[in-house]
């Protein structure tokens, strides 16, 4: 039973990879001091607590829910409304709810070619008669029913507003600790901040004083593609790290593992549209006048929008990929 | 009236938004201005002081709110007074266009010219070239295709009241 002296904290997960469950299994030792400080009364992949346990509860007598995952089901926008309803803080927690996260990527391709690419067209698909989920199915006199899938994937904050973001695929122990002690202690920073430090992922690496001021690169190269020199700045190996335009917090793990940063922090409060500026950063740093070498450097990142914005997608200016079918007419 | 007409998000006139370098495109377009040339006047001017400090993200932007096309001029090779400036502008653009195309944004709304001071001719040929292109390819128009995709899920802010509404049990 909830105990009324402590504040009551829910976790719910949208469309995520569960990793994020994982940061707060994580915090091993460190999640009794939790558990010993609140009160957990809904956490669907860990405890037997059900929508209409939350649905019970009075509006905004839930301290602080925090939710992972990006949105892309109806169901999901209906608990993200719910729980913003019933929580005081609404924490959008990891890469997927700050920014859309891996799932995000699919806002390059809309409801239709997902539902055909996951259930006809894949290699590993058997489905002669071409069967697709239904949002309504009638058998032998029973209804059954699922979430609708959305054209879109969204952000949290597309949906809800958001009091705060813990940033990261997934946030590490430390960020999380860091965040229910602000949150316990009310030594909170203003509304809608990131709780993370505003500075770039550089100034944490331990390989930054090798890092050059201006860049000459003949080429990128991907990991598997050289043997990595772990003294020396990814960036100036020729790595696509995206360590400038990244925001600081995971003490660099990434460059630590010999590994370019990939951006799951997201950009720095400076940054307007991550992949823009990294397009700015990649531009300045190799050495190519005629439109042929251009072409030739350019060649060797097969993947910009991938790659750029890898954790960031449905973030960005420009959201998803522009079809020419009229998607608000393809939603009806 | 033209000038309304012109430049109205929801009109069908398309809205060129254009980045002209001020030592030698914007002063083109001076000069185009003064010799009273004729180019369509769908463009918007924004002056700066080098086609390398035309930031993509300046550019995704303008898209963002509402630009069916972007134009960008500079200074011919060479003749940049930053001396390299231009040549970031052209390798940037590169990466751009790619990123532009995956995102379903057609090569020819995005175009980089370099217009010397005295080529007030070659202004109005490429602003009438561009505004026929970006013609053909219809309006872009992100902020009502945005107003599209939202239209499948409810509204930001408001189910708070719409949803404890709907849950009240005299049916408020
Ligand atoms: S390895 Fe990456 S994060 Fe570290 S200094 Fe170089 S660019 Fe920055
Ligand atoms: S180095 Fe980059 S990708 Fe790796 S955890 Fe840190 S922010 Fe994320
Ligand atoms: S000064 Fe004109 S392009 Fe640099």
């Amino acid at each position: 039973m909830s105990n009324p002296t402590k504040p009551q904290v829910a976790f719910y997960w949208c469309a995520s990879c569960g990793g994020c469950e994982e940061a707060v299994v994580d915090l091993a030792d460190g999640v009794l001091a939790v558990v010993d400080a609140v009160d957990i009364v809904f956490w669907p992949v860990a405890l037997d607590f059900k929508r209409s346990d939350v649905e019970a509860r009075p509006d905004g007598s839930i301290a602080v829910a925090f939710v992972n995952g990006a949105i892309r089901t109806s169901e999901q926008e209906e608990m993200a409304h719910m729980l913003r309803r019933k929580a005081q803080f609404l924490i959008a927690f990891g890469a997927c709810s700050h920014l859309g996260g891996i799932p995000g990527l699919a806002n390059l391709w809309d409801r239709e070619s997902v539902l055909r690419g996951s259930y006809s067209e894949a290699p590993s698909v058997v489905n002669p008669e071409g069967t697709l989920p239904q949002e309504s199915w009638q058998e032998d006199g029973r209804r059954v029913t699922l979430p609708a899938f959305r054209d879109t994937v969204r952000t949290l904050d597309q949906v809800v507003e958001v009091d705060y973001y813990i940033p990261g695929c997934p946030p590490t122990p430390k960020l999380l600790m860091d965040a229910v002690q602000a949150i316990l202690s009310g030594a909170l920073p203003p509304r809608g901040s990131v709780l993370a430090p505003d500075i770039a992922l550089c100034d944490q690496c331990h390989l930054k004083a090798t890092k050059p001021d201006r860049l000459l690169l003949a080429s990128f190269k991907r990991p598997h593609q050289v043997l990595i020199d772990p003294e020396t700045c990814l960036l100036s190996q020729g790595l696509l790290c995206l360590g400038p335009a990244t925001r600081a917090g995971c003490e660099a793990l990434c460059p630590h593992g010999n590994m370019p940063c990939t951006g799951c922090f997201g950009p720095t409060s400076r940054v307007h549209d991550v992949g823009a500026k990294l397009v700015s950063a990649v531009g300045s740093a190799f050495d190519a006048s005629s439109p042929d070498a251009i072409e030739a450097v350019l060649s060797t990142i097969p993947d910009p929008v991938g790659t750029f914005y890898r954790y960031s997608l449905p973030a960005s200016r420009l959201r998803r990929k522009v079809s020419q079918a009229a998607p608000a007419e393809a939603a009806q | 009236m033209e000038e309304q007409r012109v430049g109205t998000v929801n009109g069908q006139e398309p809205t060129i938004v254009a980045f002209f370098c001020t030592w030698c495109t914007y002063t083109a377009a001076d000069l185009a201005g003064t010799s009273r040339m004729k180019y369509p006047p769908n463009v918007r001017i924004i002056r700066v002081m080098c086609s390398g400090r035309v930031d993509p993200q300046f550019v995704v932007e303008a898209f963002a709110q509402g630009a069916d096309g972007v134009l960008i001029g500079g200074c011919h090779p060479g003749d940049c007074h930053y001396v390299e400036g231009n040549y970031k502008a052209l390798r940037r653009i590169a990466l751009l266009k790619r990123v532009l195309r995956t995102m379903g944004i057609e090569d020819e709304r995005l175009r980089l010219e370099w217009i010397s001071a005295s080529e007030g001719d070659k202004v109005a040929r490429v602003i009438s070239e561009m505004v026929g292109a970006v013609r053909r390819l219809g309006r872009l128009d992100l902020p009502a295709k945005r107003r599209g995709w939202d239209a499948e899920v409810l509204p930001h802010g408001g189910p708070t009241e719409a949803l404890a509404a709907a849950a009240a049990p005299d049916g408020r």
